[in-house]
């Protein structure tokens, strides 16, 4: 068996800065020695994106504007690492995204608006983002996006959101089935909560922190570097057989009932 | 406080890359200092973080200046 992720690339969607998911998957990918491209939302994020790059271990030179509610945005970019790369052997979908009025509060008043947004943004984006990275997958590969226990269970305040997860989840598995016919694995990685810049926007997430603390079975939160070296098992070939699955990297929180 | 108020400006220069001289306690983050609401939330952690505290939600919100930061950190400390 092969650990080595040289001569593989990857590219990583929704690095925002240094505690990004995103970014402790890039650099788990990094340390096995993949090649890594990177894509960011709007030119607001590509300087963070830049910084942080420059501190791997190599010396990335691919960055593209990728807006997920855009579809020719999408395009433009695959169609760019396309023919700057050629081709790839993953992909790191960690973009979510509902306005922070609607992650208060009860769920019932989600707009319609809030509603659709959440869904584009953080369900569809990973079914436009595979059908444009399937092609340049030509010796097989996997993709993994990040999801939320809140997508499987009533979450207080991450409403929206929740419902959004259980579309991504969904979504993940009917992609695992068209995707699996050229050789191409997808998985989910559901972690516990993190101190993020999107779970900041989560009300009250302090108090989810404790919560944890207190009651998952490992007693304590997981780390950015937990979630990477998971997503990189699920990127390369260790994980060859496993496909449309959620792992839960959240300290066993998920197993429990009433404690 | 002036402690405070050195250890927040470095935090702004850093997270905002703004001049030095920019950041003054009346300087706003939003209007003086161009932050835009993710750069908030990012200081807001810097904040939690270099003091080793929490700020609640509702407490967040309300800072506005460099100033609404320092008072805060050195009312809970």
């Amino acid at each position: 068996m092969n650990f080595s992720l040289e001569g593989r690339t990857y590219v990583v969607m929704g690095v925002a800065n240094k505690r990004s998911l995103a970014w402790g998957i890039a650099k788990a990918l990094d340390e096995a020695g993949a090649n890594l491209i990177f894509t960011y939302l709007s030119p607001r994020f590509e300087k963070s994106v830049r910084d942080l790059a420059a501190t791997l271990n190599q010396e990335v030179t691919h960055f593209y504007e990728c807006d997920v509610s855009d579809d020719q945005s999408i395009e433009q970019a695959f169609a760019s690492i396309k023919e700057d790369v050629g081709i790839i052997h993953g992909l790191a979908h960690c973009i979510a995204f509902a306005d922070k009025d609607d992650l208060k509060g009860e769920f019932k008043n989600t707009s319609r608006d809030g509603f659709l947004t959440a869904h584009n943004i953080s369900a569809y984006s990973l079914v436009a983002v595979s059908r444009q990275a399937e092609p340049l997958m030509t010796e097989g590969g996997s993709i993994v996006t990040l999801t939320y226990l809140g997508g499987e269970r009533v979450v207080q305040n991450y409403n929206i959101m929740g419902v959004a997860k259980a579309s991504l989840d969904a979504s993940m598995k009917y992609l695992a089935n068209d995707l699996g016919k050229a050789n191409i694995r997808i998985n989910a990685i559901s972690a516990g909560p993190i101190r993020t810049l999107s779970a900041k926007g989560v009300g009250d997430f302090n108090s989810i922190l404790k919560e944890i603390e207190a009651k998952a079975p490992l007693r304590r939160t997981v780390t950015q570097e937990e979630v990477g070296s998971n997503a990189y098992y699920l990127l390369s070939d260790l994980s060859s057989g496993v496909t449309g699955e959620i792992i839960h990297v959240d300290s066993g929180y998920s197993i429990l009932g009433l404690v | 406080m002036a402690d405070t108020f050195e250890r927040v400006k470095k935090i702004v220069v850093d997270r905002l890359d703004v001049e030095e001289e920019k950041v003054t306690l009346e300087a706003s983050f939003k209007d003086d200092l161009e932050a835009d609401s993710l750069d908030v939330v990012e200081l807001v952690m810097e904040l939690e973080d270099e003091f080793d505290m929490e700020i609640a939600d509702e407490e967040a919100e309300n800072i506005q200046t460099v100033a609404d930061a320092v008072n805060y950190i050195d009312s809970q400390a």
